[in-house]
């Protein structure tokens, strides 16, 4: 394994800690982008640099910015208030049995002791070919799907004024 | 430890972080940002094991973490728009106090 990967293994999973721990949500939110920083850096040192690149446009560029969006505007005075919810034991229980179940079926598979193989090639000519030939239905659901998203999201969220008559 | 067990075992961190955020707390924006997080998991996941894998001139664990950041940005979305529209109706975004369907 390159050092690389645990400096970004470490950076990342304190800063996902740190997303979802802090007392103060811009912090959570300042937290959450460099988490998807790490990731995304994950993604380049494993030569998928269209995920890579893809990851800091919607995650780091889109979804924290709507994130911090929908913090500013739902701000108010409960910061003072406890943190964790009633299940807060039963949650953390469960979070570390999955993570025991995930930890020792990754180690009990023989598929994981494999090396890395030499670098494919996955070029963006690639990836833009696939798509247009291959996965041209799914690309045209999922352009479906985002625009549905879209129009959604704004009705949902837009104001409806009670008409005065 | 091998290679690929190292990946796996930081997207099972992540996603068991997540998970934790997304049940423990109480703010409904971070239990959006644990969900999150699982998501981007699962997606290191179709990236190592494409990596890793036999044929990774097929190309399809790439195109599936893209399909999936797709999804997400779009549940990203509709997500803080109803934690913005029930703020409106409710002045609170604690989950532990949005319980007017309770029986």
């Amino acid at each position: 394994m390159p050092p690389s990967f645990y400096i970004l293994a470490a950076l990342t999973i304190a800063a996902t800690a740190a997303a979802l721990s802090l007392r103060n949500l811009v912090h959570c939110a300042l937290a959450l982008s460099v988490a998807f920083i790490g990731l995304a850096a994950v993604y380049l040192q494993l030569d998928a640099q269209f995920v890579g690149l893809a990851q800091i446009l919607v995650y780091v560029g889109a979804v924290s910015i709507l994130v911090v969006f929908a913090i500013l505007l739902t701000r108010n005075d409960e910061a003072t208030k406890p943190l964790v919810s009633r299940f807060s034991v039963a949650g953390a229980a469960t979070a570390l049995v999955v993570l025991g179940v995930l930890t020792w079926a990754i180690d009990k598979s023989e598929f994981t002791h494999r090396k890395l193989p030499p670098a494919p090639a996955a070029t963006v000519r690639q990836i833009g070919d696939a798509l247009m030939t291959h996965y041209v239905l799914a690309l045209e659901v999922i352009a479906l799907l985002l625009t549905a998203a879209l129009i959604g999201a704004v009705i949902i969220a837009m104001h409806n004024e009670e008409p005065k008559s | 430890m091998s290679s690929l067990s190292s990946y796996l075992l930081l997207s099972a961190f992540l996603f068991a972080l997540g998970l934790a955020g997304a049940i423990t707390r109480r703010n409904a924006i971070i239990v959006l940002i644990g969900v999150e997080l699982m998501l981007n998991a699962a997606n290191l996941n179709f990236i190592a094991f494409w990596r890793f894998g036999d044929h990774p001139e097929a190309l399809t664990g790439i195109l599936f973490a893209i399909f999936s950041i797709g999804v997400a940005a779009a549940e990203a979305a509709v997500g803080l728009a109803l934690i913005i529209a029930i703020y409106r109706q409710y002045k609170t975004t604690n989950l532990d106090r949005i319980d007017s369907m309770k029986g």
